[in-house]
């Protein structure tokens, strides 16, 4: 009996030592596949859309992914909440990755639209998803405008405002 | 210690040491397998054979691969296919297997199915069978990246980003698995470890647990007929060999299994020598690139059935968006089958054709499978995401509906 509560005891404390090097290693095996530092703080995109043509999409690369921009024609209207107002004409600024599984859309200048071969998704010049299994309209990357410069990365305020109107609605 | 006697022989010092005649005893001569079987009851030995040429074939690619984002390629299309002596054999040995051992795994699934071999005592061997299926899609997956082409890149990229369904962490998740924002260097890294080292030992333990759940409940056979296995291999062992129900896994069991395996190996290296193609697509012999989306993403055929149920709903219904219910539709379709025992009201074990009922039900999910199978790999646009559609509630309805049609079959067979 004596023996028995002597094991038990032995037992228990090795049972707490095993479980705190359990979690702890957990913790560091989790970590081992976290993104690395140089990986988080890669850097910001600058685009210059001054030399951009209507109607044109213009593709940058931002933290890997692609970012659609697109000046608008004459004909094409804003659309509030998601066109950008850059100097003086209005512009699509958008992660060009489809909402349903990340594929790249192309852009239809004659039908001014966004298709995704993938799937068949389809969303509108400001990304918005008229057709097909994405769940919702194309993302917006966070920006801030500097004359005809577009930094992508920095959260300035037509971005804030934009957010705010999209939580808002 | 035990006494040891002086060894008159090689063999007996080993046998001293090791129980050699005891272990093949168990493992061999007198492990008893029914004799009332036919050429399906040879998949799993095929399929041991198979991961076997995999490993091997998996070896020697190790030796010239590279797994880096600015290496990859070329080390398989260039280093590998052009310069590495026999190393074309070696890839298409190992691309082909790939493939093979799918089509392997889906016979001896649904002959498993077809007689009733997941129930009544059998379901560690169907839990653990379906658990290597899962290892395998697994390891079958990592490995499809490795090459760095497109297809590699884009199924990397789509797959992971089904992680990213999942409510609140989804996000965050993806880029965990990935290790980036996006499909990079440390995901080429860590899916090449996963590949070549975690998951193939998890998959030889799983192996290991499919053998041993087979040795309490025994192997069916064709009637499902259950018997006194010790009675069966007391006759055997007595010489009334012509009465008896067994016959011992080594020699006369396996020779059979020789038998077919000598066919399935010429089928195979056929492939591999003079249709390899089929196991390689164009699309992947052009270098990833994480801009440019090919025009039409696929899986490979094994996986075709259930990225269909993924994308057949591409619609909202009862506000649930379409891409939530794909991903459900999905989980639902690679965990469902780990239920089947439960899922089967019925006692019986027969093959299909002697159940009144489930026979029907048996024949639908094939056919099912096949269509999805077809429209997979088909663009979905028009008619063809409806046929999607339907064959994804089709797939559902039939899983919905199997406890209520063999509930019936037990009734009206009378419990047998």
């Amino acid at each position: 009996m004596k023996d028995e509560s002597r094991r038990g005891f032995i037992g228990k404390a090795f049972g707490a030592v095993a479980a705190m090097g359990g979690v702890a290693s957990l913790i560091a095996m989790k970590k081992t596949w976290d993104p690395l530092p140089s990986v988080m703080t890669a850097g910001f995109t600058t685009v210059d859309v001054s030399p951009l043509e209507a109607n044109k999409l213009e593709i940058a690369v931002w933290r890997g992914k692609p970012i659609f921009i697109l000046k608008y024609s004459e004909d094409m209207k804003p659309t509030d909440g998601r066109s950008v107002k850059i100097g003086d004409y209005y512009f699509s600024v958008m992660i060009g990755l489809c909402t349903h599984l990340g594929c790249i859309p192309a852009y239809r200048n004659d039908q001014k639209d966004f298709k995704c071969a993938c799937h068949g998704g389809e969303f509108t010049s400001a990304g918005i998803n008229k057709f097909g299994p994405p769940p919702r309209p194309l993302d917006i990357p966070p920006f801030k405008i500097d004359g005809t410069t577009l930094v992508l990365g920095e959260e300035g305020p037509e971005y804030k405002a934009m957010m705010a109107k999209a939580g808002g609605a | 210690m035990a006494e040891f006697k002086q060894a008159d022989t090689l063999y007996e010092w080993f046998d001293q040491r090791l129980g050699i005649d005891k272990f093949v005893k168990v493992m061999m001569t007198e492990y008893w397998i029914p004799k009332n079987i036919n050429f399906l009851w040879a998949m799993g030995v095929l399929l041991t054979v198979m991961f076997t040429l995999l490993v091997v074939s998996g070896i020697f690619l190790l030796m010239y691969y590279k797994p880096d984002v600015n290496m990859a390629f070329d080390s398989v299309n260039y280093t590998i296919m052009q310069e590495v002596a026999y190393g074309w054999l070696f890839r298409h040995i190992h691309a082909v297997g790939a493939s093979v051992v799918f089509l392997i795994i889906y016979i001896h699934m649904f002959t498993g199915i077809y007689y009733g071999s997941y129930k009544k005592g059998r379901e560690m061997i169907w839990i653990s069978g379906m658990l290597l299926f899962v290892l395998f899609s697994a390891e079958g997956f990592s490995g499809y990246m490795l090459p760095w082409g497109q297809m590699s890149y884009w199924a990397a990229y789509v797959i992971t980003e089904i992680f990213g369904g999942i409510p609140l962490i989804g996000g965050d998740l993806v880029v965990w698995i990935r290790g980036n924002f996006y499909v990079s260097d440390s995901t080429l890294t860590r899916f090449f470890m996963l590949h070549v080292l975690l998951i193939p030992l998890v998959i030889i333990g799983a192996i290991v647990l499919h053998f041993y759940a087979l040795r309490f409940p025994h192997v069916n056979n064709e009637e499902g007929e259950f018997f006194d296995f010790d009675e069966e291999a007391e006759k055997y062992l007595a010489g009334d060999k012509k009465n008896s129900k067994v016959v011992p896994f080594w020699p006369v069991f396996l020779s059979k299994d020789f038998f077919v395996l000598g066919f399935f190996l010429l089928f195979f290296f056929y492939l591999v020598f003079f249709h390899y193609d089929f196991a390689m697509d164009p699309v992947n012999f052009d270098k990833a690139d994480g801009l440019k989306t090919p025009a039409h993403i696929y899986p490979e055929w094994y996986f075709l059935w259930s990225y269909e149920v993924l994308r057949g709903f591409f619609f909202e219904i009862a506000g649930i968006s379409g891409k939530s219910l794909g991903l459900i539709a999905f989980a639902i379709a690679n965990a469902i089958f780990f239920v089947m025992p439960w899922l089967d009201r019925s006692p019986m074990v027969k093959p299909a054709n002697q159940r009144p009922y489930f026979k029907y039900w048996f024949w639908f999910l094939i056919a099912d499978l096949i269509v999805l199978t077809v429209y997979g790999k088909l663009p979905p646009t028009g008619a063809n995401a409806w046929v999607g559609f339907a064959s994804s509630m089709t797939f559902l309805v039939l899983f919905i509906a199997l406890p209520f049609i063999t509930k019936a079959e037990a009734k009206k067979v009378g419990g047998k």
